[in-house]
């Protein structure tokens, strides 16, 4: 017979009544990945694979992307999806690594301050990104802003 | 399915030819695909939180963005994109096989084969984009 330790995580029931957050928590890590897919093999198909790739990307790629706000809610759902997933799956692996405590409780709250300072940023970003800020020289720009 | 009894998980007994590595998490492809689906999720994490902070440059000038994505296009970083393009196509892949094998009794009993089709997967699609990629880091 084979024995396997006990994990050292201890058990944590989920509760009877009300909202399992683990379950969500579950679900969440699924759904996301499966959409996450499209978002991230895509990005990278556009970014790296098309044209001269990495070399092209500069400020004036970016402007031009931004410009369709088809790119923009693209960027925008992977930003969001990525990172609460990637947060979410690095609080997995505290509790993994980590015993209850405020060791623990900090490395938590680091993520989760980390992913939502990062959303807020990305999404402010997005939206307000000035494409042709006045003063900047014109080699600089995407094509458009001359016209 | 392994019983549990007073803080232990006890396997039943193998025959004695078979090897070791007879459950889903320990040793072999479940274990190992584990272990490089952890690595890759914390790499790509990581990368995540730089990537957001390097493309929010462009809300400070074009310069600032230009000067900081220009290190991106060098041959050694060139490298690492491989790298990095590498573990997120693991990751994505066996993160299919994850939700595959969660949901579908068939996949639960071949996930050792679907590991392997993870590798070939990623094979090809390593194929397909390193080349390409090589080339645009390293002419020009
Ligand atoms: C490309 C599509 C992706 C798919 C299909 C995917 C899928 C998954 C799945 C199914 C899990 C397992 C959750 C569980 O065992 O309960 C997982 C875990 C994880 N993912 Fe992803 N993921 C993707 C992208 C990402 C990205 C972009 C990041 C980083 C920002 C990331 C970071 C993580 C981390 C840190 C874990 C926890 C690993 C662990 O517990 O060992 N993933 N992913």
């Amino acid at each position: 017979m084979t024995t396997i330790e006990a994990p050292r995580t201890p058990v944590r029931p989920a509760p009877k009544r009300g909202v399992n957050l683990e379950k969500w928590g579950w679900i969440y890590m699924r759904v996301s990945g499966v959409v996450l897919i499209v978002l991230i093999f895509t990005h990278l198909f556009v970014n790296l694979m098309l044209g001269d790739g990495v070399k092209a990307i500069d400020f004036g790629f970016v402007g031009g992307k931004w410009a369709d706000p088809f790119w923009q809610w693209w960027d925008v759902a992977m930003l969001w999806l990525a990172l609460i997933h990637g947060a979410n799956g690095m609080r997995t692996i505290v509790n993994d690594y980590t015993k209850p405590g405020t060791a623990q409780k900090l490395m938590k709250l680091a993520l989760f301050l980390a992913a939502a300072v990062l959303i807020v940023l990305g999404t402010l970003v997005v939206f307000t990104f000035d494409p042709c800020p006045a003063g900047a020289p014109a080699d600089l720009l995407p094509s458009f802003c001359a016209a | 399915m392994p019983e549990s009894s007073a803080g232990t998980l006890t396997a039943p007994e193998k025959p004695a030819k078979q090897k070791p590595g007879g459950t889903l998490y320990r040793g072999r492809e479940g274990m190992w695909s584990w272990v490089l689906h952890r690595i890759t999720g914390v790499a790509i994490f990581f990368f995540l939180l730089v990537h957001i902070l390097d493309t929010a440059l462009v809300r400070v000038s074009p310069e600032a963005y230009n000067a900081v994505i220009g290190t991106y296009q060098t041959p050694i970083m060139g490298l690492g994109e491989v790298a990095l393009v590498g573990a997120i196509v693991f990751h994505a892949l066996n993160g299919l096989r994850i939700i595959l094998v969660d949901f579908w009794t068939w996949a639960t009993r071949h996930q050792k084969v679907l590991f392997w089709i993870v590798i070939a997967l990623w094979v090809v699609t390593m194929l397909a984009f390193t080349p390409r990629h090589l080339i645009n880091v390293f002419s020009h």
